[in-house]
């Protein structure tokens, strides 16, 4: 599975300061870090703080890319803020993300075709997030097609059905394990799958967020969940990532098995 | 209409290991034996390359073997019990590229030899030969520790091949590799899991993976071929899509098992049915080969000069499609 490093983010109030300071040491103490613990890619957000966020998203990219040598996630809501980071992405990057809106879709397709880039297409549009699966594999099927459209390899395109907070939807959990499965008889080859976790546990109570966001990752993982933007620094979630895909026989056993994933 | 076949794409690559070590790098060897860095499974040259043909390695004892039947030490009568003679042998008369020495000697049971004679017979065969080498221990974990060091450090800069590191028993023969810059075999039973699982523990002593070998154990026909073709067979899939505690290349020790088999050494007289003796030991010996060769054996560690040449053959036959 792809594990996508969610930490260097502005939100973070650690990576909002290092990016108000320029601090690099931070951002790539945490890019090294991750990569570490697993991650086979890095999610890079420069927030919403920021005033300059294409200058910001160059200098992460640069920072992050000193440090370590995997590909980039580039998460922004806006297109000139991805294709700063694209310019200087060394490795295929990863555009985070598009919605089923027409005009993201124009945009976002042709530019990860331009740069090679695999792309994250939200099942959502302007008027918000779904509420069932169905209208999910609906916003899905539209992605599809624009990629289709557009010549972008399919194998390139990674879904996400969009986990809501188990606080506030608590029935929308088994909607996105449904539509994970549904998404692939969307195309073949099926596109791929991919969730931002930690939404899942937001705003519930801290010590219970970890427990929430592995218990679901491991449910996501046995529907063929491809790739997660998730936190690699919480061991437990990451041991239990190991262990789904182990029973899901997708690596061999042997009593080291933790030490085995992590010595890739 | 043409029939398009499907071609598997695979994301890692077996390890390539070099066995010896030539003036240049600090040892005498020459030739230099490679293996590994395969991208397919075996013969597959569709899929992926196999740079290094597999190689056979012909077995050698330090002392006179005590239960090898009269058809297999016909061809080694003469230096049976002279392991220097022996090596030379099977140099310069059946044309081996890598020898495996087995220190048999050394074992409580069969003469007990102290660590600086079997270092003495290491150094000796190092000596009166060029080609690169494997040592083995005699399989008692207590006395192997004793020698195994001495052998390691007479042989140092060699860049031989030391075996076998097992699950309950690597510690000091990896230490050993460690410090004088060998090789290492890591020993499972027929069993994928404690194969993965050694290689972990002699990685985690800082043992460059790229200098372990697995011996995954097999069984010769009639005794679990079938079994250990398919445990090498799934190790190998594993390796190809990316496990690197697994994507080593593999030794297999075809004439110890296939000797094992009453059927290869049973004399004439006992089972007439079964046909001449003569012949019989070597077509045992050679039928497990080819059946490890086709699973992915990068080194076949042999005994009879007859069986040794048909798979020599077969190996030949095989790359050339390559």
């Amino acid at each position: 599975m792809l594990v996508i490093g969610e930490r260097i983010n502005g939100m973070f109030k650690d990576v909002g300061k290092a990016i108000a300071n320029k601090d690099k040491a931070v951002i790539q103490r945490l890019a090294k870090e991750q990569v570490t613990a697993g991650a086979g890619m890095l999610d890079i957000n420069v927030g919403p703080a920021a005033a300059d966020a294409a200058g910001a998203m160059k200098w992460l990219v640069e920072a992050v890319q000193e440090a370590v040598d995997v590909p980039l996630s580039l998460d922004s809501t806006k297109p000139q803020v991805i294709e700063a980071g694209l310019r200087l992405a060394k490795a295929k990057a990863m555009i985070n993300s598009t919605t089923a809106d027409k005009e993201k879709l124009d945009t976002l397709v042709p530019l990860a075709k331009q740069h090679g880039a695999s792309l994250i297409g939200l099942t959502m549009d302007k008027k918000g997030i779904p509420r069932d699966k169905t209208q999910r594999s609906e916003f899905a099927a539209q992605i599809v097609t624009a990629c289709m459209e557009g010549g972008l390899d399919l194998a390139d395109l990674y879904l996400d059905p969009i986990i809501l907070p188990v606080n506030v939807a608590q029935a929308q959990a088994t909607e996105v394990l449904e539509s994970i499965r549904e998404f692939k008889l969307l195309s073949d080859p099926p596109p791929k799958t991919v969730v931002g976790l930690s939404n899942v546990s937001q705003g519930t109570e801290k010590e219970k967020k970890s427990l929430i966001n592995r218990t679901f990752l491991v449910m996501a993982q046995a529907c063929g969940l491809e790739a997660a933007i998730l936190d690699p620094l919480d061991t437990e979630l990451m041991d239990g990532l190991i262990t789904a895909e182990l029973l899901l026989n997708k690596h061999i056993y042997c009593a080291s098995y933790l030490d085995a994933y992590r010595k890739k | 209409m043409t029939v398009e076949l499907v071609k598997e794409k695979w994301s890692n690559t077996i390890n390539t290991v070099t066995i010896g070590a030539t003036k240049e790098e600090g040892g005498t060897r020459s030739p230099k034996v490679t293996i590994g860095g395969t991208s397919t499974l075996p013969y597959l040259f569709e899929e992926g390359r196999m740079p290094n043909p597999p190689v056979i390695a012909m077995e050698l004892l330090d002392i006179e073997p005590v239960d090898w039947p009269a058809v297999l030490k016909e061809p080694f009568k003469d230096v049976l019990n002279n392991p220097v003679e022996w090596a030379k042998k099977c140099v310069n008369e059946y044309k081996a590229k890598l020898l495996c020495l087995k220190l048999q000697g050394i074992h409580p049971d069969f003469g007990d030899a102290s660590a600086d004679k079997a270092a003495a017979c290491v150094k000796s065969i190092l000596e009166a030969v060029r080609v690169p080498l494997i040592v083995l221990g005699c399989g008692n974990d207590e006395k192997d520790n004793l020698v195994l060091p001495k052998c390691s450090e007479a042989a140092k800069g060699e860049n031989c091949l030391f075996g076998d590191a097992t699950e309950k028993n690597y510690k000091t023969l990896t230490a050993a590799c460690l410090a004088d810059g060998h090789n290492i075999i890591g020993e499972s039973p027929i069993d994928i899991n404690i194969a993965k699982q050694v290689n972990i523990l002699i990685s985690d002593m800082g043992f460059d993976v790229n200098k372990i070998i697995i011996n995954p154990t097999i069984g010769a026909l009639g005794y679990g071929m079938e079994y250990a073709y398919s445990i090498m067979e799934r190790a190998r899939l594993a390796a190809l899509m990316g496990d690197k505690m697994l994507s080593m290349p593999f030794i297999c020790f075809v004439g110890q098992e296939a000797w094992r088999a009453k059927e290869a050494k049973a004399a004439e007289s006992e089972h007439p049915e079964w046909g001449i003796e003569k012949e019989r030991g070597p077509v045992w010996e050679a039928t497990t080969g080819v059946s490890v060769v086709l699973c992915g054996a990068d080194i076949l560690v042999m005994r009879h000069p007859k069986a040794v040449e048909i798979i020599r053959g077969t190996i030949e036959r095989l790359m050339k499609k390559g």
